[in-house]
């Protein structure tokens, strides 16, 4: 998958679990917490939606790592055909 | 006989509601706990469950109606006088929804919840936000499928139906945590903030009590668990503090209960309401019905469900009015305590800081540990800081062996 092909899918997968923000306004270098209040509930449901949609397990030590729209593109985009 | 179904006070905040959809017309039969009408309110949309079985004789309040609560909605006609069902404590309002004429508030069984579900699907979901930029685009959100959970319509999914270009990267970088509609809705949450802490603060005596407690065998015990299952089962730490606090209602008589006209009443089922924050301000409390009876994984799952849809403004009223007590988490701010405002008619909320690692002193040495500030505001008309402190003890004790819980 292209890198832009696994952002902008990343991105949707975002803003389905917070439906109230605008996919628009989301800054890929500024983690989400920081962009809007992205808490524990929506990062579990994020990585319930990356084992959906890509099949990853995403182990929540390595959470920290899904923490903004780059950080995810960078963990996932070998791990994603 | 022909009954009134009348706009259910939802809570001690919300005095009014706009009629958005009804689910049901004149001649169609209805069962106690079934979705009839979606309401809109401060607090998102919210569906509106029907308390007894009959058939719609007349439909009164029209679609884009904004009414107080108690207004008659609809008529039905139904069989014998109503037995008296299961109803939560039909919850005191601060407006117009004081007094005899509000209707009582359903509180759902498992099986009268399910007819209700299948009800609410036929129609789309959508957040207010996302309902807001509907309107604006003059977007009709009947016609779109919805890409959210549960197939709910996202703010993107109405933009990519709508005219109207997106707004460009610049101006979306100076409004990152604005969207559409957040602000109107926050607004009107504000006020119902507002009404309802005002009135706690004038009229509960409050007192307040903090315990830390070391918690690094419940973090631990949570970490080996997560890794060993499915992400799909993973659970939370609100989840273990959620249930302590319902078993614990269960042991300590007058926290999970209701203070009217004077007079406490314990509530016959343990409700625990949790505070959800709301992106772009305010929050709700939506109850997680008959917490204490729930196992863990069933606790999650219906702790998730409900996140989730008090964040997509799909609510139901029996969640809004049911809860007995509140939990407050403020962990994810990172702050060490909270000092919670009661949210009248209740008398309790339990109040958790975050979990991170302390100096904590065991066997006489200094080491570090996994510590959590629990802390209770009660209400003194009720009980009094001793019985206050055993309870808040026995949380502590609960959520320190989660393998019990």
């Amino acid at each position: 998958m292209k890198r832009e092909e696994l952002a902008a899918k990343l991105l949707s997968l975002v803003t389905g679990i917070a439906p109230d923000v605008d996919p628009a306004t989301v800054i890929p270098g500024i983690n989400f917490r920081d962009q809007f209040d992205f808490d524990s509930m929506d990062t579990l449901n994020f990585a319930i939606e990356l084992h959906r949609e890509f099949g990853v397990e995403v182990p929540e030590a390595e959470y920290s790592r899904l923490a903004s729209l780059d950080k995810c593109v960078a963990y996932l985009s070998d791990k994603v055909r | 006989m022909l009954s009134e179904f009348r706009l259910p006070a939802l809570g001690a905040d919300m005095d009014e509601g706009t009629v958005v959809q009804w689910n049901v017309a004149p001649g169609d039969a209805v069962t106690r706990g079934q979705v009839v009408v979606v309401v809109e309110t401060d607090k998102g949309a919210i569906d509106v469950e029907i308390f007894e079985d009959g058939v719609v004789r007349e439909i009164v309040v029209a679609p884009g109606t904004k009414v107080p609560v108690g207004t008659v909605l609809a008529r039905l006609e139904t069989q014998a006088p109503s037995t008296a069902p299961t109803l939560a404590p039909a919850p005191v309002g601060t407006g117009p929804g004081e007094g005899p004429g509000v209707s009582p508030v359903l509180v759902p069984e498992s099986g009268v919840e399910r007819a209700g579900e299948r009800a609410s699907a036929a129609r789309p979901r959508i957040s207010p936000a996302a309902r807001v930029r509907a309107r604006e685009l003059g977007v009709d959100v009947g016609s779109l499928a919805g890409s959210g959970p549960g197939g709910a319509i996202t703010i993107e999914d109405v933009q990519k139906a709508g005219p109207a270009p997106r707004p460009s990267r610049d101006k979306a970088g100076e409004g990152a945590r604005e969207s559409a509609g957040a602000g109107e809705r926050a607004g009107g949450m504000r006020e119902a903030i507002a009404a309802a802490m005002s009135r706690s603060k004038r009229e509960i005596p409050h007192y307040y009590l903090s315990l830390s407690t070391d918690v690094t065998a419940a973090v631990e015990w949570l970490a080996a668990r997560n890794a060993s299952v499915p992400v799909t089962e993973r659970l939370l730490f609100a989840a273990l503090l959620i249930k302590a606090v319902a078993l614990s209602c269960v042991d300590f008589k007058g926290f999970s209960g209701f203070y009217r006209e004077g007079r406490y009443e314990e509530s016959p089922l343990v409700h625990v309401g949790v505070a959800v924050a709301i992106r772009g301000g305010g929050l709700v409390a939506p109850a997680i019905m008959d917490t204490a009876q729930k196992p863990l994984p069933v606790l999650m799952e219906d702790f998730r469900q409900l996140v989730t849809r008090a964040r997509a403004g799909r609510l139901r009223a029996s969640e809004l009015a049911a809860p007995s007590i509140i939990l407050t988490s403020l962990g994810e701010a990172a702050v060490d305590a909270v000092f919670p405002i009661i949210q009248p008619p209740q008398v309790a909320i339990v109040g958790a800081g975050a979990v991170g690692p302390r100096p904590w002193v065991v066997d006489g040495r200094v080491e570090p540990r996994q510590v959590i500030a629990l802390s209770l505001a009660a209400d003194h008309r009720v009980t009094d800081g001793r019985l206050g402190a055993q309870f808040l003890a026995r949380i502590a004790e609960r959520v320190a062996a989660p393998d019990r819980l």
